[in-house]
């Protein structure tokens, strides 16, 4: 309960997070990722400051195997770099740049009844399901495990 | 050389932003032992545990909430989605696709991946960051000019 509760906030003070900083808006997003344009740096902000909390989160975590509440710490342990990593990641990237949007963004605009996010949402959860079919196909026919994480 | 659009750089409210994003991630690490990388919370949502579905679905209930909620107390700052649907469609499926293949997006490897110092997740955002660079680069200034 107390878990779920918290998992609750978290994801309300990361959404107040993506609202205040600006990327929640695609339009903000575009204006960064455009270098060559009139660019806007204001997203190295957000990034900075967010890692800035981070460095210090994840310090102490390292040196736990319990969460403050007595739960396990889950950190990811996978340190290969593989082929999909990169070409997944480049794969994100390219969706990332033509829409502006990247998952927690685009959630957020759902919640607040942007239209285009819903359709984005929607194909998103379907790309993440062609996903799990191709993943799941390969594995009943013997083909290599899988190699990601879930985070 | 670069351009800067001083109208729109706001370096204020991005740091104070990205300091409730870092807080969020914190929180979610030293009290739930998790890492808060959205991708991954919601595609884990598509073959769950059954003792993993309630605290993916809250956690996306907050975010999905917290412009609700933001709308009950002030007035929530423009979303602009410059994108046509055939666009947002294709952009939608590879951000999906390519967040589960990559194993994380903007926060588990652009926030969190970086902060734990992980050169996995280093590959991981240069690569969707060069990569998101270049694209907008391509459809506003070579098919956009």
């Amino acid at each position: 309960m107390k878990y779920n509760l918290l998992s609750l906030l978290a994801g309300l003070l990361f959404g107040a997070g993506l609202i205040v900083s600006g990327l929640a808006n695609p339009a903000k997003v575009l204006g960064f990722l455009d270098i060559a344009g009139q660019w806007d740096p204001s997203l190295a902000f957000v990034m900075g400051g967010a890692i800035l909390v981070g460095l210090f989160a994840f310090a102490v975590a390292r040196k736990r195997t319990l969460s403050f509440l007595g739960f396990t710490m889950r950190l990811p342990t996978n340190k290969h770099i593989e082929p999909r990593l990169v070409v997944g990641s480049m794969l994100f990237g390219l969706g990332w740049g033509i829409a502006g949007f990247c998952p927690g963004p685009a959630l957020l605009a759902l919640g607040a009844g942007e239209i285009k996010a819903v359709v984005f949402v929607a194909s998103m959860v379907a790309g993440m399901m062609a996903f799990e079919m191709i993943e799941r196909r390969k594995r009943s026919s013997g083909g290599e495990l899988r190699g990601y994480q879930k985070n | 050389m670069i351009d800067i659009a001083w109208s729109q750089f706001t370096p204020g409210t991005a740091l104070t932003g990205g300091l409730l994003i870092g807080l969020a991630a914190a929180s979610f690490l030293l009290l739930n032992g998790r890492i808060a990388g959205i991708s991954g919370i919601l595609g884990g949502l598509l073959t769950p545990a059954r003792q993993d579905i309630l605290w993916r679905v809250a956690f996306l209930a907050g975010l999905i909430g917290a412009p609700v909620i933001w709308t009950l107390v002030g007035n929530l700052p423009p979303i602009q989605v410059e994108a046509g649907y055939p666009a947002l469609i294709v952009a939608g499926f590879l951000v999906g696709i390519g967040t589960r293949y990559g194993s994380g997006c903007t926060s588990g490897h652009g926030v969190c991946g970086l902060s734990r110092l992980s050169v996995r997740s280093l590959v991981a955002t240069l690569s969707f960051m060069a990569t998101a660079f270049v694209t907008v680069f391509v459809i506003r200034h070579v098919i956009g000019a």
